[in-house]
């Protein structure tokens, strides 16, 4: 059974068709890349499977449970975990402070503990905030412990996210664009680092990407969208040669 | 010429010895010294007054005095020189080395019982300074309340980020609450007849008393919050400053509890320590809520919704829960508030007293205890010095605030953290 199954899932945006019939079936411990044009609607898809906008047709199945119509935290509580595009960090909180939080779920102590700092509320947050640290130094951001999130290089910020994302403990991890912007240097250590979340943490990946070397060397499947629509699925070498995708990505080639 | 540039020299490494000498000194230090001056005021305050001409003792470090009889200003200097000043500096310098031994040996102590202390030796010496006049009772009092209305406002205007409008209503129920509990359950008066419990047990009862006053004003929120969650920013504004006026309104019509003319004769159980309890309680309580990780998420939902939902946050409820807290403290301050000036009415909870806690919140810092603390006490301080200015006091406090938010638009203190075991470790570097 795939571990998260999307089918037939189409959306408007009032008059506007942003995604058609769009399918997915994402098995245990893959890695699939999602690329295509700018405007194509592949944050949008990861939008609708996370509950940030509803499908107006279509179902998603997370195990075999669908999550339509349910609320964003409890798809992201339910095991999936994402990054943003332009990164959604929240500017007053330090490094530190992003990573405890998303535990958030994972907390019992309610409402009580928190106003009154019962015993049970002390060793959850204890034991959160080692797993903060475990995490921190994963994505090589613990020495930014204590920084707000704002002073941090663009690269580190990045990798803030995916640490806040990996700590709500996902069963798929979606990436929206997690090179973006950055440098070479940085690039590489990306890769090195999604390759060890996929081995450490043994989530599936789903990621949208530009930098087409990046998803090659990564993905093992890539599905490309055009104007919300799949116009081809397959292994990176079938993709780099389809004629659909090189007339989306270059031009069709015109014969005067 | 070689002499002046090395008295340029000498001059600011002395004031930095000095100030390296008084950064030495542990909060136990201070508080031993703040008593020590208490006590020296207690025992020669009354014949130093007399000797410096001064018509009576000054209630509040001279300012009223030095406003009314210009005359006097070098007196009302010399008296807190003598009295304040000179012990405070003296005596924390002389003992900071001893202050500091036992301020470690008090943090080997559990933190509750080493913060119990601390706390017992500031009530004592808010207690002897308010014990020379009633007006400084009344003072701190009020100042203790302004505290937890500073910090409850705090939490929704600073850690959730929402500008709410509605504390003064939130307090007008409370203050009802809390007044119709025990003026119909301990009081004979002409409002409720006969009391229904014996009023031995008033005193005991009174927290409850206050607790439910905090329930009404957190039933209050739940109304206002229901629209308005479904909107941000300048939206709960508006709703908010709409249900103040509505719970203004809706007061001032309604006969059995007295209608515009308010209700009065409440019992005086809000004595100094229970308003010193209520507003430890207070601080800890929201000091514990916000430093959790359900505190955290209030500030994540205020930076970006969108990611704080994706991160698993429960954002409604979240919001809800710090509205409610928020407004249940307001209630408190409300209950505390109407027993300690034994008498309230709608007009008491208008525009003026929103105008007050706001400048209280934003004077002192948004998203941090000590700025709720530190910006209830100064502004209450400042608007009491300040009265014998009447109506011009009302010129220089907003002067006051918008340079502060000239030059720090988040307040004096924002953002910090408020961590009691920082506060009380022993300060001296080992050498």
């Amino acid at each position: 059974m795939p571990l998260l199954r999307v089918a037939d899932m189409t959306h408007y945006f009032g008059g506007l068709r942003a995604v058609h019939q769009f399918n997915l079936s994402l098995e245990p411990g893959e890695i699939r890349g999602l690329i295509g044009p700018n405007g194509a609607g592949k944050t949008t898809i990861f939008n609708l499977i996370t509950g940030i906008h509803i499908p107006t047709k279509g179902t998603v199945e997370l195990e075999g449970r669908s999550l339509i119509g349910h609320k964003p935290h409890e798809i992201a509580a339910g095991g999936l975990g994402r990054t943003f595009q332009n990164l959604l960090l929240w500017r007053h909180m330090t490094v530190m402070e992003h990573v405890k939080m998303a535990h958030y779920a994972q907390l019992s102590y309610g409402l009580f503990g928190a106003l009154f700092g019962t015993p049970r509320r002390n060793a959850e947050e204890r034991q959160v905030a080692e797993n903060t640290l475990r995490l921190m130094e994963m994505f090589d951001v613990a020495k930014y412990a204590d920084w707000l999130v704002g002073n941090l290089p663009y690269g580190a910020q990045r990798r803030v996210e995916m640490a806040r994302a990996m700590a709500t403990k996902p069963k798929v991890l979606f990436l929206d664009e997690p090179t973006a912007g950055m440098t070479p240097e940085e690039l590489v250590q990306m890769i090195a680092i999604i390759r060890q979340v996929h081995r450490d943490f043994g989530v599936a990946i789903f990621l949208i990407e530009h930098r087409l070397k990046f998803v090659m060397e990564l993905c093992q499947r890539i599905q490309t969208l055009v104007f919300g629509e799949i116009i081809a699925e397959g292994t990176p070498e079938e993709i780099q040669n389809n004629p659909k995708v090189i007339e989306a990505y270059l031009g069709k080639e015109e014969i005067h | 010429m070689e002499a002046t540039e090395l008295q340029a020299q000498a001059l600011p490494s002395r004031t930095r010895r000095i100030r390296a000498a008084f950064a030495q000194v542990p909060a136990l230090g201070w508080l031993a010294g703040i008593l020590c001056t208490v006590l020296i005021e207690h025992l020669w305050g009354d014949p130093l007054s007399y000797q410096l001409y001064l018509p009576k003792l000054p209630v509040l470090f001279g300012c009223l005095i030095m406003f009314k009889q210009p005359v006097l200003i070098p007196s009302v200097l010399a008296y807190v020189a003598l009295i304040y000043a000179i012990p405070i500096a003296a005596v924390t310098l002389l003992t900071r080395r001893l202050a500091n031994a036992v301020a470690s040996q008090l943090s080997r102590l559990p933190l509750w019982l080493s913060g119990l202390i601390h706390l017992g030796l500031l009530y004592l010496a808010l207690y002897y300074w308010a014990d020379l006049s009633d007006y400084r009772e009344l003072v701190l009092k009020l100042t203790m309340i302004a505290v937890i209305l500073t910090l409850s406002i705090n939490l929704i205007n600073g850690y959730m980020g929402e500008f709410s409008c509605s504390h003064p209503g939130f307090m007008a129920l409370g203050a009802y609450g809390a007044s119709i509990v025990t003026l119909l359950l301990f009081t004979n008066d002409r409002m409720f007849g006969e009391a229904l419990l014996p009023e031995a047990l008033g005193p005991w009862c009174f927290p409850l008393a206050l607790i439910i006053g905090g329930f009404v004003a957190s039933a209050g929120a739940l109304i206002v919050a229901i629209p308005s969650f479904r909107t941000r920013g300048d939206y709960l504004a508006i709703i908010s400053l709409a249900f103040m006026f509505i719970v203004k309104s809706l007061i001032e019509n309604v006969e059995w509890v007295g209608g515009p003319r308010g209700m009065s004769s409440q019992p005086n159980w809000s004595t100094l320590p229970v308003v010193f309890s209520w507003m430890v309680i207070c601080i800890w309580v929201i000091n514990n809520f916000v430093r959790s990780i359900y505190g955290k998420a209030l500030n994540a939902v205020r930076d970006n919704e969108i990611a704080a939902d994706a991160m698993t946050v429960d954002t409604r409820k979240t919001k809800m829960v710090a509205f409610l807290l928020g407004a249940f403290w307001a209630g408190v301050a409300g209950g505390l508030f109407a027993h300690v000036m034994r008498f309230v009415n709608p007009g008491t909870f208008g525009i003026q007293r929103l105008a007050e806690i706001l400048a209280m919140v934003y004077f002192g810092g948004l998203n941090s205890v000590v700025g709720s603390i530190f910006g209830a006490v100064s502004i209450n301080l400042i608007s009491e010095m300040l009265r014998p200015l009447e109506i011009y006091k009302w010129i220089v406090i907003p002067l006051i605030l918008i340079l502060v938010m000239i030059y720090r638009p988040t307040g004096l203190i924002s953002f910090r953290e408020f961590d009691v075991r920082k506060i009380l470790q022993p300060k001296q570097q080992k050498d």
